[in-house]
């Protein structure tokens, strides 16, 4: 009796196994290193790679290791290489392409790199960075909006002739007509300009009531969160950051994660930042006065543009990917004024091609003398070039692009300015020196409450606390495997949940025991309170161990931040002491004690 | 090598010790609402909003200086204090008007006007909204789990003990935060995750104590259920203190060498698991027979074990 079938002890030793494998590149330390990703996502090959290579030999320096990661290309040297020298030398040749951080990697061999393992993440209260919480102003996404309709009617009124004076009122534009013979050309002029409006006659019945419906609000909204974080995602793709995190929260709210920056005006630079897109054509012959020579962004050719500008980005209400035909679009809608602008171009110049100019303001820091100065610069960079192949006013759509072109260039025509202002309402900065702390006490407060246990449960419980202690270890490993394969981040309070798991986790083990020692005080040979110790242990451990799921799995849903990263490795060292404890801890029994005629037990 | 005797026998449910026992339960919640009502909770600006920095000096920080240069420079209702190490402090404020770069760096201009160098640590701005937020989310947590655990409870036992063990939830709860309140400990959002940790905790300790009393209701048919549960208690005493004393080592270890950010968390588990102990022993079995419980009450679950060994 007390024999477990030898697949099962198969199974039971290849999940130790699995378990030892993902949990081993937490074993390598970090290295510093360069992490290069191209700035409109596209996936580096090993050309590529090799390029880098060389650049960075080309400096005097040599990489420990180069190797692509998702699509980034990451340059590995050793402890005491000149990160910033490195980081220059390659921002001087790709920085307008590509996004160059300077960032810590972890030192794994190759053959751990390539099974796709890879250490668990830390959070930022452990490697330093900055924390923000944004709020958009949704009156204010709304209210623009509403702005540029009240612009947009007054512009097609005066058109139409219709004598008229537009008010924008809260949430409603007002327009007040001088005759009421002109309410049906008013209306219609509402219309055209977009038929989801809501529209009511005035009482005075000269004068019409324009509402935008729920759903067009609705759509206002997602619009301007979504481009607000897409705006906000590019800029900090800029800043070379090393997996910086930008995620829209609720209905209303955007996380900003850096790690490793621990200066916190880089935030104060990505939410200031501005970017516009210009329309422009291009000037063929190249000499007419005003006219100037323009750098392509990525691998779009230098053209020389005219000084004419025929559509700014703040004309531009909407742009959007999509297809026509099969064929990769983007879709452009203007306002008024930049319509009329952009009628009069076409109109006058049919088959010639027309350039986005895509121009970004910077504020950065100085050091000038002991002082800190900021300075604001601008790039300009040609986007695209298209043929106009047809007149049009507002709405219009620029082809001939590959589907990645027509995304990048939809993101860049929005990414202009942000569609509504953002408030900081919770920024949490932790320096690199705390988040080093932090681990170092976490992890010694892991080491000496996991000793103080191990040596407890040896002395109580002889061969079987030594057991015991075993899947404690093994726990451990299982919990580390785990977050490294979720990539979910470690944090100061997770590590608390780690050292509650190992107070814990011992409670299966002397409910077994326990149990055990009361079957042989009844006079139970040891084979069966073995086996009854197990059996009769298990509803209690498992009721006792489901209701604590109960409850980190409350805190996961209900909570934030620093209680989400408890709840997480909280619940998860429930379930890895559950199997440790009862089918790890039973198979070295079985193996030690099984099936052999013994006359007393050491526990 | 035993903790206690083999075999125990102590009475922990007679009428007399219940008595005593609901009354010491009693005062500590009393005292915890009283408290709370009256003193009420130093909550972390997590709750408050606010600003807090963490502030690293060459040496020794003269905590009473930094205060005079703060108020001198018209920073009101502010709080300066070691942090750990003597080259620590932590300074919290009210929020400020202005924007996150400026008031850090007319704070370090304050803080620096003496000649210091220092290094910002961390510095948190928590916006009011967002800490009204917050708290609200804690308070539903506690309430969403304790009634999942009733209910789960309810399922595997009976509606007598999922009373008993919310009663003894809550009063772990109450008493861990009322200790906060009246020690003014400083309650932030790691206190409310320790706090339902400690409910998990004692509930482990309550269940397990519930499964040896059904186990015995049945076992041994026609003794009285006061006598039932002396009985399983007194059983499952070595491996609740057992379980508790682990526990407790590795809080020690945190809250000795885990710093001073995750102290408040270490102390609100530290107390809660002695509560916890204490309630799984007294307030939970005590209510579940001030509700006159009884072995008929748990026929119906153990006439069809296979449901319950199917349960997750």
């Amino acid at each position: 009796m007390n024999k477990y079938p030898g697949w099962l002890n198969a199974v039971v030793l290849v999940i130790l196994l699995a378990g030892c494998l993902l949990a081993l590149p937490n074993m390598y330390g970090s290295v510093p290193a360069v992490q290069i990703a191209d700035n409109n996502g596209a996936a580096f090959d090993d050309v590529r790679l090799q390029e880098y290579v060389e650049v960075v030999e080309g400096i005097g320096v040599t990489p420990e290791a180069a190797y692509l990661q998702d699509g980034r290309a990451v340059l590995r040297f050793e402890e005491d290489v000149d990160l910033a020298a490195v980081g220059e030398g390659l921002k001087d040749r790709y920085g307008r392409v590509a996004s160059i951080a300077q960032t810590l990697a972890p030192k794994l061999p190759d053959w751990v790199r390539e099974l796709g393992l890879s250490p668990m993440s830390l959070g930022l209260d452990l490697r330093g960075g900055v924390y923000v919480l944004l709020e958009v102003d949704m009156d204010q996404a709304v209210l623009s909006r509403l702005q540029t309709y009240e612009q947009d009617f007054s512009d097609r009124l005066r058109s139409a002739r219709v004598r008229h004076r537009v008010e924008l009122d809260d949430r409603l534009i007002r327009i007040r007509l001088t005759s009421s013979n002109d309410i049906e050309a008013a209306r219609d002029a509402v219309q055209t300009a977009d038929p989801d409006l809501l529209i009511v006659d005035g009482v005075d019945g000269k004068s019409l009531v324009v509402r935008m419906s729920e759903a067009q609000i609705k759509a206002r909204r997602d619009f301007a969160i979504d481009q607000n974080v897409t705006t906000l995602r590019s800029r900090v793709n800029q800043l070379g950051v090393a997996e910086p995190l930008v995620q829209r929260q609720g209905e209303d709210r955007i996380v900003l994660q850096l790690p490793g920056v621990d200066d916190p005006n880089k935030i104060s630079e990505i939410i200031t930042a501005t970017a516009t897109i210009e329309f422009r054509m291009v000037d063929l012959s190249g000499d007419e006065p005003g006219s100037r020579r323009y750098q392509g962004r990525g691998d779009e050719p230098s053209v020389i543009l005219k000084r004419r500008v025929v559509a700014s980005g703040d004309q531009i209400i909407d742009a959007s990917a999509g297809f026509n035909e099969g064929k990769p679009i983007v879709s452009i809608k203007l306002d008024g004024a930049g319509g009329e602008s952009m009628l009069e171009t076409t109109m006058n110049n049919l088959k010639k091609p027309m350039a986005t100019v895509f121009i970004e303001s910077h504020r950065e820091q100085i050091r000038v003398g002991d002082e800190l100065q900021y300075r604001e610069y601008k790039t300009e960079e040609v986007v695209s070039t298209a043929t106009i192949q047809g007149v049009f006013k507002n709405n219009f759509q620029i082809s001939g692009l590959s589907p990645g072109e027509a995304g990048d260039l939809a993101l860049l025509l929005r990414a202009g300015a942000l569609a509504a202002p953002v408030y900081m309402i919770d920024e949490r900065t932790i320096g690199p020196s705390l988040g080093q702390d932090n681990i170092d006490r976490g992890f010694n407060a892991i080491k000496i409450g996991f000793l103080a246990v191990i040596v407890f449960m040896a002395i109580y419980y002889r061969a079987f606390g030594m057991i015991a202690n075993l899947a404690l270890l093994s726990n451990l490993v299982f919990i580390t495997a785990l977050l490294s394969l979720l990539q979910a981040s470690l944090t100061l309070p997770g590590i608390a949940g780690i050292v509650l798991t190992v107070g814990m986790a011992v409670d299966a083990n002397v409910l077994i025991f326990e149990r055990i020692r009361e079957e042989i005080a009844a006079g139970q040979s040891p084979q069966i309170a073995i086996h009854t110790g197990y059996e009769k242990a298990l509803s209690s451990i498992v009721d006792a161990n489901i209701t604590t799921l109960i409850a980190a799995i409350v805190l996961f849903a209900v909570g934030t931040g620093p209680i989400k990263g408890f709840a997480v490795t909280l619940a998860l060292g429930i379930i890895t002491s559950m199997f440790t404890a009862i089918v790890g801890t039973r198979t070295v029994v079985n193996l030690a004690f099984g099936g052999r005629k013994l006359s007393s037990l050491p526990v | 090598m035993r903790l206690i005797r083999e075999k125990t026998n102590i009475n922990f449910l007679g009428p007399a010790r219940r008595k005593i026992a609901l009354a010491v339960s009693l005062l500590l919640v009393v005292a915890s609402f009283i408290s709370l009502a009256t003193r009420g909770l130093e909550f972390g600006i997590d709750f408050t909003g606010g600003i807090l920095l963490e502030v690293g000096y060459q040496q020794a920080a003269d905590v009473q200086e930094i205060r005079g240069d703060l108020a001198r420079d018209g920073y009101l209702d502010v709080q300066v204090q070691r942090f750990g190490a003597d080259e620590v402090v932590l300074v919290r404020l009210p929020p400020q008007e202005g924007d996150g770069d400026e008031i850090r760096e007319r704070l370090r201009a304050t803080l620096e006007s003496g000649g210091e160098q220092i290094d910002l640590r961390r510095v948190e701005f928590v916006s009011p909204q967002v800490g009204s937020e917050l708290a609200e989310s804690g308070a539903l947590a506690m309430v969403v789990a304790l009634m999942l655990i009733f209910v789960y409870v309810m399922i595997r036992f009976q509606w007598k003990f999922s009373a008993g063990a919310v009663a003894a939830l809550a009063h772990d709860a109450i008493v861990t935060v009322g200790f906060f309140s009246i020690f003014g400990f400083p309650f932030d959002l790691t206190v409310v995750a320790a706090v339902l940790a400690v409910i998990g905790y004692s509930l482990n300790d309550t269940v397990v104590a519930f499964d040896r009393i059904r186990e015995n209701f049945f076992a041994l048919r026609g003794i009285s259920a006061e006598e039932a549960m002396n009985i399983s208690i007194n059983e499952m005493l070595a491996r609740t203190l057992i379980t508790g004393l682990t526990t407790l080592l590795v809080l020690a270890a945190l809250l000795v060498l885990g710093g001073e950010s995750i102290a408040p968390f270490s102390i609100a588990l530290i107390v809660g698991i002695i509560v916890g102990t204490y309630s799984s022993i007294y307030t939970a079995s005590a209510t579940a027979l001030a509700l006159d419980v009884n072995a008929q009450d748990l026929i119906e679950p153990i006439k069809d074990p296979s449901l319950i060994d199917d349960l997750p």
